[in-house]
């Protein structure tokens, strides 16, 4: 239930406005028009800030502040394109990209553009600890795991735990540049605590997480998502309700997903939301 | 309940209420997301207590377990109560206001002593007081259940000792209180909403009410029989008499689905005529004399369901169905024209339309507004209506809303219909699993890493007293007939019972052996409780030398 609630006055990039209290500095920049990247960040999860790539300058502060999770204030002044947060989101995304496969990553590859982001900078042969260099994880017929891709955003882990599953189980294990994400005991998934929701998969932003299908269609050259259409449906399994985003390519099924901004699921879904709709098609 | 078939509250409420009772459902598997909305009311604090002869997934999240033995459902619910009246926990202002028949109700449960209750449950009188007191004295409250309350020869009984409670406390009709039967298709809430009862019309329009019917007479142009038709398992028995001697069967696979199926199997194929309209060749199509092929509904046709909370929402065709499948509007259509009655080619949403001219619950959820909202709740009377998250706030009216006041239903304990025996020593109650959906028509075809299809799940102490092993293959026997299976030991159920699923009827044909004995109220069969025992196919050293 909704209470009366009251506003704060913040500059961006000298732009005077109010938004509710509580709104992210994130989210007052998306309503100001401003893109603003964030990689960690969804709807439907609570923020981790690790990634660090929608750091902004915050008149006053030492250091710069994530603006996914840091709420405005009163009197705020913000800035998002200084030269001091140009030069941090190209460091951070160099980071991100050194040892890790950025192909799939499509957020990034805007950003890597704007802000001029040498992402190899980093990837140096006399550094192999940098790179996890693994065999992609083909256990079962849903999944595939490529941590090559992972730069341990962290989502994964947060939609298995306590922001929608509360399977717990993943998370970061390691520390360092051992540091990536694994079952308990680094288990195959089968054996695992994983139920199979597929939830991880819908919040991974760089391919790392991956259905089975996609992968397969990736790796024989057949993936086109420009070609691709989604349809929105309710799944045909219990009486919850749950939207589903059908993607379709040539006519037949290549994913389900769901709408993170439908009350209903909040874009998760079950292993049968997820991947019960194999019987409508039974190969793709 | 109380005049609407329908779930009270919504699912954003549980996440704010501040005590939950799950009472014979194990939503964490069976409606996984719903679960996730509890989840966030336990983050939030709220308290949960699981009524559920297993301790299963959805219990092991919770503050108490009460593992009840099969079917003494109506024994706790009625100490629940008197424990609460005694203790003066009751709301007097709401009973006396909102309700009628709490005297009766009262009185009836004065013989459920906590005591007498944990005699007959097997639950700890503390456990059952501590219950009582939790709900009755917490700001909102929520009881909801599946089928491990409506699957029971008295399964009506069932659902009324839960409403009892609810009349009790006031937890009912407000922001983050009510009662929940969660459903278990995507569509049994619509499908009863639409009027595929036997007794009723689109809307929870009656059938025999003459003035309910003179309404739909006027739009349809016709004439409309009056007497209520018959449920299935009324239908069943009708074949069995012999009064009945066609079929047609649309979506369902009672050859697999029916308890004692093999009773189902001869009586189906004793018809003179069985039609089948389903998407795939089922072992009920297999038997039929003609099948209709038809499109999936969700994924190659146009249509609305609705969910557990009333939420009427859009369903569309993303891919072309295969062959010669046809929509199920598109067959019933052409049916009609070969019987001589031509209906037309109305589109989906004339058909919405024509629902919204004679359903005042609907009448406001035009189509724009089914795709701009992302779905309705119903009651929506009118286009500026914005649907209604909970049900049954009249109940909180000066004047209740121009309606009559709740009544109490005593009920009383009656125990599963098959006792156990010394031939049939153990209880079989049957269930579903995350990863699979009932006789697994559609969850089949998952290549789903974490299934072990249908097992017999028996206690360790069972286990060890009958020299049983996991993967052992046995024989599980009722009155009805006997199934091979495998056994897997389960530490989460309690000694002398046994639980399986029966998503894998090719495998194992689980319904051979449920019990059929049905309510007379719901037509449900009692797929809970059956009395079984368990022969080993190989002696015990018989492989040794």
């Amino acid at each position: 239930m909704t209470s009366a609630q009251t506003t704060v006055s913040l500059s961006i990039d000298g732009n005077e406005m109010q938004v509710l209290e509580g709104t992210t500095i994130h989210k007052a920049c998306e309503s100001a028009g401003i893109n603003t990247p964030t990689l960690c960040w969804a709807e439907n999860l609570t923020p981790v800030n690790v990634c660090r790539v929608c750091v902004v300058e915050v008149e006053g502060s030492r250091t710069l502040v994530p603006s996914c999770a840091r709420p405005a204030e009163e009197g705020m002044v913000v800035y998002t394109d200084s030269e001091r947060v140009r030069h941090s989101r190209r460091m951070v995304l160099e980071f991100l990209g050194s040892g890790v496969d950025l192909d799939q990553a499509t957020p990034l590859h805007e950003w890597i553009v704007r802000y001029d982001a040498d992402i190899a900078r980093y990837d140096q042969p006399d550094l192999p600890a940098a790179i996890i260099d693994e065999p992609t994880k083909i256990q079962d017929d849903l999944y595939i795991r490529d941590y090559n891709r992972c730069v341990l955003c962290y989502k994964c882990v947060e939609a298995c735990g306590d922001d929608a599953q509360h399977t717990f189980a993943i998370a970061v294990a390691g520390r360092g540049f051992d540091a990536r994400i694994s079952t308990e005991y680094d288990v195959e998934l089968p054996q695992s605590a994983c139920v199979y929701c597929g939830n991880c998969i819908s919040v991974c932003p760089t391919g790392a997480i991956q259905f089975k299908t996609e992968f397969d269609l990736r790796r024989a050259g057949e993936w086109r998502p420009d070609q691709q259409e989604i349809t929105r449906t309710v799944c045909s399994y219990c009486g919850v309700g749950c939207n589903l985003e059908i993607h379709t390519q040539d006519g037949r099924i290549v994913k389900a997903t769901s709408p993170a901004d439908h009350s209903v699921a909040s874009g998760h879904l079950c292993v049968k939301g997820r991947f019960g709709w194999r019987y409508v098609q039974p190969s793709i | 309940m109380f005049g609407a078939g329908g779930g009270t509250v919504s699912y954003d409420e549980i996440e704010e209420t501040d005590f939950i009772v799950l009472w014979g459902s194990n939503a964490r598997e069976a409606h996984p997301i719903f679960f996730h909305h509890l989840m966030k009311g336990l983050d939030n604090g709220a308290r949960m207590f699981v009524v559920d002869p297993r301790r299963t997934s959805s219990a092991k999240f919770a503050d108490v377990w009460l593992g009840l033995d099969v079917g003494t459902d109506i024994a706790l619910a009625n100490a629940i109560g008197r424990e609460i009246i005694h203790a003066d926990l009751h709301n007097r202002e709401f009973i006396a206001h909102s309700t009628e028949g709490f005297e009766a109700y009262a009185a009836a449960v004065e013989p459920y002593t906590l005591d007498m209750a944990a005699e007959v449950t097997g639950v700890p009188a503390i456990a059952i007081r501590e219950l009582a007191h939790a709900y009755a004295g917490a700001g909102t409250a929520q009881i909801l259940w599946t089928l491990g309350i409506t699957e029971h020869h008295n399964g009506v009984d069932n659902v009324f000792a839960l409403c009892n409670l609810s009349l009790l406390t006031g937890h009912i009709g407000r922001w983050g209180s009510g009662l929940v039967p969660l459903r278990g298709q995507n569509n049994v809430q619509g499908g009863g909403d639409m009027g595929a009862l036997p007794n009723k019309l689109p809307g929870f329009a009656d059938v025999a009410d003459s003035t309910d019917r003179a309404r739909f007479e006027a739009v349809y142009g016709m004439d409309l029989n009056p007497v209520p038709g018959r449920h299935l398992t009324l239908m069943f028995e009708s074949m069995e008499e012999g009064t009945m001697r066609g079929a047609y069967i649309i979506g369902e696979n009672p050859a697999d689905s029916e308890a004692d199926v093999e009773r189902i199997r001869g009586l189906l194929s004793g018809l003179d005529i069985l039609v089948v309209q389903d998407i795939f060749l089922t072992r009920t199509a297999e038997m039929a004399d003609v099948v209709l092929p038809a499109s999936v509904a969700w994924v190659e046709s146009e249509g609305t369901v609705t969910s557990s909370e009333r939420r009427v929402q859009r369903v569309r065709a993303a891919v072309a169905p295969p062959g010669e499948a046809r929509d199920d509007i598109e067959i019933l259509g052409e049916l009609a024209r070969r019987l001589g009655v031509d209906w037309g080619y109305p589109t989906t949403e004339d058909l919405w339309d024509e629902l919204r001219s004679l359903s005042t619950a609907h009448a406001g959820m035009s189509w724009e507004r089914l795709e701009s909202e992302g779905g309705l709740q119903w009651p929506c009377p009118t286009d500026d209506h914005p649907g209604s998250p909970f049900l049954h706030g009249w109940l909180w009216d000066d004047d209740l809303g121009g309606r009559g006041p709740a009544p109490f239903t005593v009920v009383e304990h009656a125990g599963p219909a098959e006792e156990l025996t010394d031939e049939y020593p153990l209880r079989l109650t049957t269930g579903r699993a995350l990863d699979s959906f009932n006789t697994g028509v559609q969850s089949g075809a998952i290549d789903s890493p974490i299934r072990y299809g249908d097992a017999i799940e028996v206690s360790p102490s069972d286990a060890l007293r009958l020299g049983l092993v996991d993967d052992e293959r046995v024989r599980v026997i009722s009155a009805r007939g006997s199934v091979d299976m495998n056994v897997r030991i389960q530490p989460d159920i309690p000694e002398g019972l046994t639980f399986t699923t029966f998503h894998f009827p090719d495998l194992v044909d689980t319904n051979v052996l449920t019990n059929d004995t049905w309510d007379r109220q719901s037509g449900t069969a009692e797929f809970k409780a059956a009395s079984i025992r368990i022969d080993k196919l190989v002696r015990a050293g018989a492989g040794d030398d």
